[in-house]
C-alpha cells in the first residue's frame, strides 16, 4: 500500500459549533493505482487531498504515505517526504512567479540537493510537455495551459511515488484541458506513478481505475472501474 | 540546511522583485545617511565650539592681574608655552585732534603674535598685521563712527600722538561683556612706555596670552598652581573655562541633535519594518509553494532573510557613503550662503557607528516580519487564505532585542542608563498606545457599524476591519511618523527660540553708565526718541561687605578654617534695589521682600552662587559699608540669575525704602538697531550728560552671533533632513499598502463599480486612517515634547497651534492623496492584467 487512511476526522472550530468536514474516512491505495475523488462542492475533497499529501494534520486518525506514518510526523519530516516521494498539481498551477519555467521545474531536484544534472532533466521534461522553447520565460509570460504543463513537468521532476492533483483541468478550457489530461496520463504511465485526482469532471474520473465518492465528509461509494486496480 | 539552494533561490527570487525592495532600501539609505551626517555634524560642532572658545579667548590660556607677573610665574609659563603675548591694559582719556574731543578709552599695548586663534579683523585688513611694529593705533569702529574719524587721523594717548591705521571690527575676551566699558584702542607694546600713562597709582592690568602644545593638560596645570596664582593676585582663564561657559549655552543643541539622530533612525526602522512586512505578505504564496515542494520552514526563512540582509547591508553602506558625502558636498554647495567659515570633515567614528547601528537595526526590524515565514503552511497552495500566519514566539525575543538595542544606542548618546531607559520606555509606550488605538478602531468600527450609511461609506469603513486590513500597520507607522515629525517641529521651535534669543537680534547691545539719579527720566526720553527700548533702567549703589555672621571681613580673611571663597569676599558689591524680583530670575529659597517696611530688619536677596561663595544662608546677618554708613541686613531670599541674558545682573538686591538716599547712579540697558544710530545716540547722551559713558557691546556680540547663526543653521538643516525621511517613510508605507487593496478594488471593478465609487471608497478608508493616526501621533508628540522640554532641555514649554494644525491637515491630505493615487493605478490598469500578476 502506498497510501493508507484510517478513521480520519477533520473538524474546524466554527463560530457556534464544531464543523466536521471529514467524518471517519477509511481507504487505501495500492502502488501504481489511478484514483479519482469526486463529490459535490464542499464535500471535503480538497481537505482530504491535503491530509493525504501531508499538507495538513487530521483532527484524529492516521495516514500512511509511501511507507511512513505521516500523521504523527513533524512539519520538517513531512517536508522531506513530500520532497522525495510526492508530486503536486494544483488547479491554479502554483508556479513561483519570480522563477523561470526551467527554474520552477528544477526546484524539487535542487531541494533534494541534486543540483547536478537537474538542469538537463528539467529541460528534458519541459521538452516532453512541449515547452522546450519556453524554458526561460516567467509564469506571467505563459498561458494557463502552458503554466499547467510546466507544473506537470515540475510534478514529475523528482520521480515521485505518488502524485496528487486537485482539479488539474479546472481552470482550463476543454481543449487545453484535454491536452493537459493526456500529458498527465501519458507521463504517469511512463513513470509508473500512483495518481490521485480530485475532480468535478466525471469524464476525467471515468478514465481512472477507481472512483471514491464523497458527500458531506463521508465516503458514499468506492467503485473499481478497471481491473488494473489492486485494493 | 541546503545552503547552495537557499542562496540560489534568494538571488533568483529577488531578480524580478527588486523594485518592491527599492522603498525598503531607500528608507535604510536615508536613515543611515541622516544618522551619519548628524553624528558627523555633532562631532564637528563639538570641535567648532572648542575652536570658537579659543578664538573668543584668542589663546589657550590667559593669566593676568593688576601687577606684572613675577619671575616664577613667567618662567613656569615659558616652560609650558610655545608662544606668548604680553598685554598691558589701562584706562585713560584720549584726545582726538581732528574732532577736538576727548574720550575715555581702554588702551591695550600688545607684543607677540596675539591672537593665536581667530583673527583680529580690521579695516584695512593689513592694519592688524602692521600696527605693532610701528607707531600706530587701531581704534574701535564704533568710536571712529561717533567722532567721524577716518583712517589717517590721529589719536593722542598720554604724551604721544599716534596715527590711526585701522578700525577694529571685532573683539576678543570673555563673552561676559561686563568688563568692556570703554571703546578699545590697540597699540604696539613697545610704544606704551612713550605715552607715560603708567604712573604710580594708575590702574593697569597685565595679561599674558599663552599658546601651548596640544598635548598639555592645562587644567591640571592650572589646578596645581591655583594657589600660587591667587596669592599673586593673578587670574587664570583656560579654553576649558571658556568652553564651559559656551557649552552651557549649547548643551541643548547637542541633546537636540542626538534626539534628531535617534528620530531619523527610528523613522527609517519604521520604514524597514513596514516595507518588509508587506514584502513578506506578497511572498506568502511563493513560500507556501516552496514548502509544499518540500522546503523546510527554516530554509524558506533563510531565503528571505538572506535577501533582506544583503540588500539591507548594501543600503547601509550606501547610506554611510551618502551621509559622509553630505559632510563634504553640502558646505561646498552652500558656501556662498553660509555666514561663517566652513570646516566640516568626515568623522570615522560617526561612519562606524552608522554602519553598526544601521545593520543591527535593519536586521532586527526586518526579523520581526520575516519570522512569520517559518509559520507559513503549505496548505495555502490548496486554499487561498488571507489568514495572517501565526505569531512566532521568537518574535517576542526580537522585540526584546530591539528594545535593548534602542536603549543601548540611547545610552551611547546620553551616557546615562536611567535616561536611556526612560527614553526607550517612552517610545515603547507611544507604540503601545498607537497599537491600542488601531485595535480599538477595528473593534469599534465593527461594533458600531453604521449600517444605514451609503454603500461607499460602508465599503470604506469595512475596509478597516476586513481580513488583510492595513489598519494596524498604517495607524502605527503613520502615527509614529506624524508623532515624530510633530515632536521635531515643536522641539526645533523651542530650541531655535532659545538659541536665537541669545543672538544679536534680541540682545541688548548698549549700556549707559554713570547717569545721575535725577537724570533717570531724561535718559529714558533720549532713548525713546531714538526708537530704542529701555530694557533696564535701574539704580546702582556701590558698597563693601564689612561684616557677616558675626565676624569682620578682616577676621574672616585671616581665618584659615573659613569655607567662604575669596572671590565672594573681595567682590565689589554693585547693589540695586527694586520692589519686584527681576523677571528672568528664579526664586529658589525664601521670599522676596520688595519694600522695606521701616522696621528693624532689612531683608535682602542674594544670588545662589554668591551665597554659596560666601557660605551664607537664609536669616544670616550681613553688614554693609555704604560710603561710610553701616547697614545691617539679613538674607531674606536666594535667587538663581539667568546668565544668558546680557542685562546687568545683580548678585545683591535690596528692597526699596533703604538705599534711596545713598550716593548712586543709574544703569540703562538698551538695544541699537545699527552702528550709525549707536554713534548718534552716544553723541546725544554725552552732550546732555557729560558724566555718563555709553558702552557698545556690539563688537563682542558679532563674534557670539557667528556661532549662533551656525548653530541655528545646523538645527534647521538636521531637522529638515529628518523631516524628509519621515515623509518618505510615510509615503512608502502608503505606497506599499497598494498591494493589499489591489485585489479587492479589481474585483469591485469587475463587478461593475464605476471608477468614481472606487475612489470614494478608498478616500473614506484613507481619510479615517489619516485622521486617526495623525490625531494620535500629534497628541503623543505634544505630550512627548512637553516632557522633553521640561526634563531634558529645561525650557519653557509653549505651543503654537497653527503649525500643528498645519501638520494635521498635511498628513491627512497626504494619506488620502497617496491612497487615491494608488487606486488610480488600479483603476487605470486592465483588471485582466492585474489578475494575472497577482
Ligand atoms: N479553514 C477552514 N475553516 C472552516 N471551514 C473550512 C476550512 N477549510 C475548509 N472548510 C470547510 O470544509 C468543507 C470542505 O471544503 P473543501 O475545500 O474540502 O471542499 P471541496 O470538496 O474541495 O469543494 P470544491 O469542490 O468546491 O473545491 C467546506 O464546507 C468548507 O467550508
Ligand atoms: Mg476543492
Amino acid at each position: 500500500m502506498i497510501l493508507e487512511a484510517k478513521s480520519i476526522f477533520k473538524k474546524y472550530k466554527g463560530v457556534n459549533k464544531e464543523l466536521t468536514v471529514l467524518d471517519d474516512i477509511n481507504f487505501s491505495v495500492g502502488k501504481g493505482e489511478i484514483l479519482a475523488i469526486v463529490g459535490p462542492s464542499g464535500s471535503g475533497k480538497t481537505t482530504l487531498l491535503g491530509l493525504c499529501a501531508g499538507l495538513d494534520n487530521p483532527s484524529s486518525g492516521s495516514i500512511g504515505l509511501a511507507g511512513s506514518v505521516i500523521s504523527n510526523m513533524t512539519e520538517n519530516e513531512k517536508a522531506e517526504v513530500r520532497n522525495r516521494k510526492v508530486g503536486f498539481i494544483f488547479q491554479n498551477f502554483q508556479l513561483l512567479p519570480t522563477l523561470t519555467a526551467l527554474e520552477n521545474v528544477m526546484i524539487p531536484l535542487e531541494l533534494q540537493g541534486r543540483a547536478k544534472g537537474a538542469k538537463d532533466k528539467a529541460e528534458q521534461l519541459l521538452e516532453r510537455v512541449g515547452l522546450g522553447g519556453r524554458s526561460h520565460h516567467y509564469p506571467s509570460q505563459l498561458s494557463g495551459g502552458e503554466q499547467q504543463r510546466v507544473s506537470l513537468a515540475r510534478a514529475f521532476s523528482n520521480d515521485p511515488e505518488i502524485l496528487f492533483a486537485d482539479e488539474p483541468t479546472g481552470n482550463l478550457d476543454e481543449e487545453t484541458g484535454a491536452i493537459v489530461e493526456k500529458l498527465l496520463f501519458d507521463l504517469n504511465k511512463e513513470k509508473q506513478t500512483t495518481l490521485i485526482i480530485v475532480t468535478h469532471d466525471l469524464e476525467l474520473a471515468n478514465k481512472t481505475d477507481r472512483i471514491i465518492k464523497l458527500k458531506g465528509g463521508k465516503i458514499v461509494s468506492d467503485q473499481i472501474i478497471k481491473a488494473t486496480a489492486q485494493i | 540546511m541546503n545552503w547552495s539552494l537557499i542562496v540560489k533561490t534568494a538571488i533568483r527570487d529577488s531578480r524580478k522583485d527588486r523594485s518592491k525592495l527599492l522603498l525598503f532600501m531607500s528608507s535604510i539609505i536615508l536613515g543611515v545617511a541622516a544618522l551619519v551626517a548628524i553624528n558627523s555634524f555633532n562631532d564637528n560642532l563639538v570641535r567648532d565650539i572648542e575652536n570658537q572658545s579659543k578664538s573668543l579667548l584668542g589663546a589657550d590660556m590667559t593669566v593676568g592681574g593688576n601687577r606684572p607677573l613675577n619671575d616664577d610665574i613667567v618662567s613656569s609659563l615659558d616652560s609650558l608655552s610655545t608662544e606668548r603675548t604680553s598685554e598691558v591694559e589701562l584706562f585713560s582719556m584720549s584726545y582726538l585732534p581732528s574732532a577736538n574731543e576727548s574720550q575715555f578709552v581702554r588702551l591695550k599695548g600688545l607684543t607677540g603674535n596675539f591672537p593665536y586663534y581667530g583673527k583680529l579683523i580690521t579695516e584695512p585688513t593689513d592694519a592688524a598685521n602692521t600696527y605693532k611694529s610701528s607707531l600706530a593705533a587701531l581704534v574701535d569702529d564704533g568710536m571712529m563712527l561717533q567722532y567721524n574719524l577716518e583712517v589717517g587721523d590721529s589719536i593722542k594717548l598720554g604724551e604721544t600722538t599716534f596715527p590711526i591705521t585701522g578700525r577694529i571690527m571685532n573683539a576678543f575676551g570673555s563673552v561676559d561683556a561686563g568688563a568692556s566699558f570703554a571703546p578699545s584702542v590697540y597699540i604696539g607694546g613697545k610704544n606704551v612706555e612713550a605715552t607715560k600713562l603708567i604712573q604710580p597709582g594708575s590702574i593697569v592690568n597685565y595679561k599674558e596670552y599663552v599658546k601651548v602644545d596640544t598635548d598639555i593638560d592645562l587644567d591640571a596645570w592650572e589646578d596645581d598652581r591655583r594657589k600660587d596664582f591667587r596669592n599673586q593676585g593673578q587670574r587664570v582663564t583656560t579654553v576649558e573655562d571658556q568652553r564651559e561657559n559656551l557649552q552651557e549655552a549649547f548643551s541643548n543643541l547637542n541633546n537636540f541633535l542626538n534626539i534628531v539622530a535617534l528620530i531619523s533612525l527610528l523613522l527609517a526602522c519604521i520604514g524597514v519594518a513596514s516595507s518588509v512586512l508587506i514584502y513578506v505578505k506578497t511572498k506568502v504564496q511563493s513560500i507556501a509553494i516552496l514548502r509544499c515542494l518540500g522546503m523546510k520552514g527554516e530554509e524558506a526563512f533563510m531565503v528571505y532573510f538572506l535577501q533582506i540582509i544583503s540588500l539591507g547591508t548594501l543600503s547601509v553602506i550606501v547610506g554611510v557613503a551618502i551621509g559622509s558625502i553630505i559632510q563634504v558636498i553640502l558646505p561646498l554647495v552652500l558656501q556662498g550662503f553660509l555666514p561663517y567659515e566652513v570646516n566640516m570633515s568626515i568623522s570615522p567614528i560617526a561612519m562606524i557607528k552608522g554602519f553598526v547601528m544601521g545593520v543591527l537595526m535593519t536586521s532586527l526590524f526586518a526579523l520581526g516580519p520575516l519570522l512569520s515565514i517559518r509559520r507559513v503552511t503549505p496548505l495555502r497552495t490548496l486554499r487561498v487564505s488571507d489568514e495572517v500566519p501565526e505569531r512566532d514566539p521568537l518574535q517576542w525575543l526580537i522585540y526584546g532585542l530591539i528594545f535593548i538595542t534602542i536603549t543601548g544606542f540611547l545610552y551611547t548618546l546620553t551616557a546615562s542608563v536611567l535616561d536611556a531607559t526612560i527614553f526607550s520606555m517612552g517610545i515603547l509606550v507611544a507604540f503601545l498606545i498607537l497599537y491600542g488605538v488601531a485595535r480599538s478602531v477595528t473593534w469599534a468600527v465593527r461594533k458600531f457599524f453604521p449600517s444605514g450609511a451609503s454603500f461607499v461609506v460602508r465599503q470604506g469603513l469595512s475596509n478597516l476591519y476586513r481580513p488583510n486590513n492595513q489598519t494596524l500597520t498604517l495607524i502605527v507607522s503613520i502615527g509614529l511618523g506624524t508623532g515624530i515629525l510633530t515632536l521635531l517641529f515643536i522641539l526645533q521651535g523651542l530650541i531655535l527660540n532659545n538659541v536665537e534669543g541669545m543672538g544679536v537680534g534680541n540682545q541688548p547691545n548698549m549700556i549707559v553708565f554713570g547717569i545721575e539719579a535725577d537724570q533717570k527720566q531724561e535718559i529714558e526720553e533720549i532713548t525713546k526718541s531714538f526708537d530704542m527700548p529701555v530694557i533696564q533702567n535701574v539704580p546702582v549703589v556701590t558698597m563693601e561687605l564689612a561684616e557677616w555672621k558675626g565676624k569682620t571681613k578682616k577676621e574672616w580673611l585671616s581665618d584659615t578654617t573659613r569655607t567662604s571663597r575669596r572671590w565672594a569676599i573681595n567682590r565689589e558689591a554693585r547693589v540695586s534695589y527694586q520692589d519686584t524680583i527681576p523677571p528672568d530670575d528664579i526664586l529658589i529659597e525664601g521670599t522676596y521682600t520688595g519694600v522695606h517696611d521701616g522696621g528693624d530688619s532689612i531683608f535682602i536677596s542674594l544670588d545662589e552662587r554668591y551665597s554659596e561663595g560666601l557660605n551664607v544662608g537664609l536669616g544670616d546677618e550681613l553688614v554693609w559699608n555704604v560710603q561710610g554708613a553701616m547697614i545691617t541686613t539679613y538674607v531674606g531670599s536666594i535667587r538663581k540669575i539667568n546668565f544668558r541674558k546680557m542685562e546687568s545682573r545683580f548678585f545683591i538686591l535690596f528692597p526699596t525704602g533703604v538705599l534711596e538716599d545713598a550716593p548712586q547712579f543709574m544703569i540703562l540697558v538698551t538695544k541699537s538697531p545699527e552702528k550709525q544710530i549707536t554713534a548718534d545716540f552716544r553723541n546725544a547722551v554725552v552732550k546732555s550728560m557729560p558724566n555718563a559713558s555709553v558702552i557698545d557691546l556690539g563688537s563682542i556680540l558679532v563674534t557670539l552671533n557667528d556661532i549662533i547663526t551656525k548653530v541655528s543653521y545646523v538645527i534647521k538643516f538636521m531637522a529638515g533632513f529628518s523631516i524628509l525621511i519621515g515623509l518618505i517613510v510615510l509615503i512608502s508605507s502608503l505606497f506599499l499598502s497598494k498591494f493589499q487593496r489591489i485585489r479587492e478594488s479589481v474585483l469591485l471593478r469587475t463587478l461593475g463599480a464605476v471608477e468614481n465609487k472606487i475612489y470614494k471608497i478608498n478616500a473614506v478608508e484613507y481619510a479615517s486612517l489619516g485622521i486617526l493616526s495623525a490625531l494620535t501621533g500629534i497628541s503623543l508628540a505634544v505630550f512627548g515634547s512637553f516632557m522633553l522640554a521640561k526634563f531634558v532641555f529645561e525650557l519653557d514649554f509653549n505651543l503654537s497651534w497653527w503649525p500643528i494644525i498645519g501638520i494635521f491637515v498635511f498628513i491627512v491630505a497626504l494619506t488620502v492623496l497617496i491612497g487615491l493615487w494608488n487606486s488610480r493605478d488600479v483603476v487605470k490598469r486592465s483588471p485582466l492584467e492585474i489578475l494575472r500578476n497577482v
